[in-house]
């Protein structure tokens, strides 16, 4: 196993020089699309997935947008606020609270970087989940969700990893910030840290596992691929930390936390009552337009 | 009479001499080959390969290889005919058969927004495309029609480009191919440029300044003093990089020691605790830190020879601490104070982990950005440009040095 904070680049530099030593890895959507573009991965056949118990093949069983021609999902992971109980004494109950910093004062954690945030910043102001990608995609859309995040810039500390949030909480850096909810999980439960995730706005991904282009053991790649991806063991992952299983079929199957005592369905980014105003990554937008507004997003940050 | 000197076999002796020193040197050679070899490989190919890629991407070129023929064939800002047209249809077909559309689609997104989802969803349909091609082409997406687009194709049809500098300098191209700056709100990188080098020089006095006074106390301490007093020099020195960054998170955060310290002491009150990190001010902190040893060992293996006695006699003869000082003692430290200047200067142009960590929005350097292309936009070539651009800054740096210290004076310990 090689261990990566965003595998992209090393697939990247491995398939261009002709040296791959991967096998199976682990990405996010938008990177699965782009290096599928770019013709850096192989493509998975769909029909060698098992079908779900009851017979349900496996192209109809796993959620929407969770196949793509190189890429097989396995997970739903969500970039959600996360909070700290004890330095809010009236918690937060709506995305629009995390820029609220009259009610609710205090530094703000945010992921440094475009995506999310400009997601984020325009459900606060008021925009559906529905139609956030639809004025993103306008200058006049931007501009105002720059103008939401401005207004909390000051307090703003800027985090990198994902292991950085739940520190920056701990520490009483931050009184909110935004964070991958299974690090958040993993604080509040198995640390027994008072963090809790505000599931309004929540911005939901996927881990998709892919194949890079020259893999050296393409076949046991793919059988790797199906039997890791299959009814029982995507609801078996879901023990070990909250990020939902990417086929409908494990859902049901889904049970306690690996500490024998919690319930994991409600900590769940796919739970009914916290999907009540998610955001789906729209994947094509951000391949398209990652690099003008990151650019802009830096811009901004360094003024 | 002159004769020539020969050897015992005949040999002129000049010829022979030249002959053994010659094969001496080529003796010689081999042993510096293993190293050669080893640079060649492991720093001078990488770095040449990279500096490539910034004038250097063929992804978008040679894909398009109609649509060449048609750039070369009309200047600049012509409106795209129904040839150009055709020429693109023949191209995305092809793309479709090779996989190469999200490549080429991908090389001219990075000078135009949307490019990407263009290619490839114009690629899926370009087989069923029937002329009149300009129609069907706008028809299928009306955003081909605008004339950036094709600037933006023009540039990344030839392989060999100076684009990536251009951007790397907060420059673009317009329609008609004229050098333009960027909109203001993307403009980011010869900002970041300035306070890289900004920064840089800041901390490379910071380190002096503290660094000065402790060099002098070890070099003239007796050993047994000054031996245990360079332990804690070199300890920092030893520890990891990022367990250093890390502990200055610790001191320094809003509620850190330093801030908890001064609320219980009431220098400050608890709701005005200072912001030393995630800015500038924690960037400074960490790195002064963290190059201070580069400035202290350089300063102090050039303070130990010194002999006291200059100093003394200057005294004696009249001079003022201040005069013996500033025309006695500090010329013969100036070799140290290069190199440790220098050698911190250096490194804090390139740092990358430490500013990544403490600083924050405002306390970025410009390696932050090259490693946010290099990572996570994956857009190399731009990565490079900005990389050769630091590199040679560096370079002209050092020449400048070179001008007015003299490299020769350097004594790095």
């Amino acid at each position: 196993m090689v261990d990566a904070d965003n595998p992209a680049t090393p697939i990247k530099a491995q398939v261009e020089a002709g040296n791959v030593s991967v096998d199976v890895a682990d990405v996010e959507l938008s990177d699965a699309i782009r290096l599928c573009d770019e013709g850096l991965l192989e493509e998975i056949d769909v029909s060698m997935l098992p079908p779900a118990p009851d017979g349900t093949p496996a192209e109809e069983d796993f959620i929407e947008g969770a196949l793509t021609e190189c890429a097989v999902a396995s997970i739903v992971w969500s970039t959600a606020v996360a909070y700290n109980v004890t330095a809010n004494p009236t918690p937060p109950d709506s995305i629009d609270d995390f820029f609220n910093l009259e009610e609710f004062p205090g530094k703000r954690g945010l992921r440094k970087g475009a995506k999310i945030n400009l997601e984020m910043a325009l459900m606060a102001d008021g925009v559906p989940a529905s139609e956030v990608y639809d004025i993103l995609e306008t200058d006049d859309g931007v501009d105002r969700a720059f103008a939401k995040l401005d207004t909390i810039k000051d307090s703003v500390v800027w985090w990198e990893a994902g292991a950085q949030p739940p520190q920056l909480l701990a520490d009483g850096e931050v009184v909110m910030t935004t964070a991958y909810n299974g690090r958040i999980f993993n604080a509040a439960v198995a640390e027994g840290q008072p963090f809790e995730i505000l599931w309004d706005g929540q911005i939901l991904d996927f881990d998709l596992f892919v194949v890079p282009k020259g893999a050296p053991n393409l076949e046991n790649a793919m059988k790797y691929i199906a039997y890791s991806t299959d009814t029982q063991r995507l609801a078996d992952q879901a023990s070990w930390i909250s990020y939902g299983p990417a086929r409908k079929s494990s859902g049901p199957l889904v049970g306690l936390y690996s500490d024998g005592k919690t319930q994991m369905a409600p900590h769940m980014p796919t739970s009914e009552a916290n999907l009540e105003n998610a955001l789906v990554n729209n994947f094509e937008f951000w391949a398209d337009r990652d690099t003008e507004l990151n650019e802009r997003f830096n811009a901004w940050l360094a003024q | 009479m002159s004769e020539t000197l020969t050897t015992v076999d005949g040999k002129p002796l000049k010829q022979a001499l030249a002959a053994a020193q010659a094969r001496a040197k080529r003796r010689a050679f081999w042993l510096v080959l293993p190293l050669l070899l080893f640079i060649l490989v492991t720093f001078v190919a990488p770095i040449g390969q990279m500096l490539l890629r910034s004038v250097y991407n063929p992804s978008f070129s040679q894909a398009v290889p109609n649509l060449s023929v048609w750039f070369d064939e009309n200047p600049p800002g012509t409106e795209p005919d129904e040839a150009a047209y055709e020429a693109l249809v023949m191209d995305l077909r092809q793309m479709r058969e090779d996989k190469s559309q999200g490549e080429a689609g991908t090389r001219v997104n990075y000078d135009y927004s949307g490019a990407r989802s263009m290619f490839t969803s114009t690629a899926r349909k370009a087989e069923r495309l029937e002329p009149p091609y300009k129609e069907a082409v706008l028809d299928a997406d009306d955003d081909w029609a605008d004339p950036v687009l094709w600037q933006a194709m023009r540039g990344a049809s030839s392989a060999y480009t100076m684009n990536f500098y251009l951007a790397a300098l907060d420059l673009g191209r317009d329609e008609n191919g004229n050098i333009v700056s960027v909109d203001d709100n993307r403009a980011v990188y010869v900002k970041l440029f300035g306070r890289t080098l900004f920064l840089s020089a800041l901390i490379t006095a910071t380190t002096l300044i503290l660094g000065f006074p402790i060099a002098h106390l070890l070099a003239t301490l007796p050993l047994r003093y000054s031996n245990l007093l360079m332990i804690f020099v070199l300890l920092p020195f030893w520890t990891s990089l990022l367990v250093r960054t890390t502990s200055w998170i610790v001191l320094l955060q809003s509620q850190g020691v330093v801030n908890d310290l001064m609320v219980a002491s009431g220098a400050v009150s608890d709701g005005n605790r200072l912001q030393m990190i995630y800015n500038q001010t924690g960037t400074i902190i960490a790195m002064t830190h963290i190059l201070l040893p580069f400035t202290v060992l350089p300063l102090y293996s050039v303070m130990r020879p010194i002999n006291p006695s200059y100093v003394r006699a200057a005294r004696s003869l009249g001079a003022t601490s201040w005069t013996a000082f500033r025309r006695i003692y500090l010329p013969q430290t100036i070799p140290g104070i290069g190199a440790g200047a220098l050698l911190v200067f250096i490194l804090s142009v390139g740092y990358y982990i430490t500013p990544a960590l403490v600083g924050g929005a405002s306390g970025q350097l410009i390696s932050n950005l090259i490693a946010f292309h290099m990572q996570k936009s994956l857009n190399w070539s731009l990565a490079a440009a900005l990389a050769a651009l630091l590199l040679g800054g560096v370079l002209v740096l050092y020449w400048l040095y070179d001008r007015l210290i003299g490299v020769d004076n350097l004594k790095l310990g």
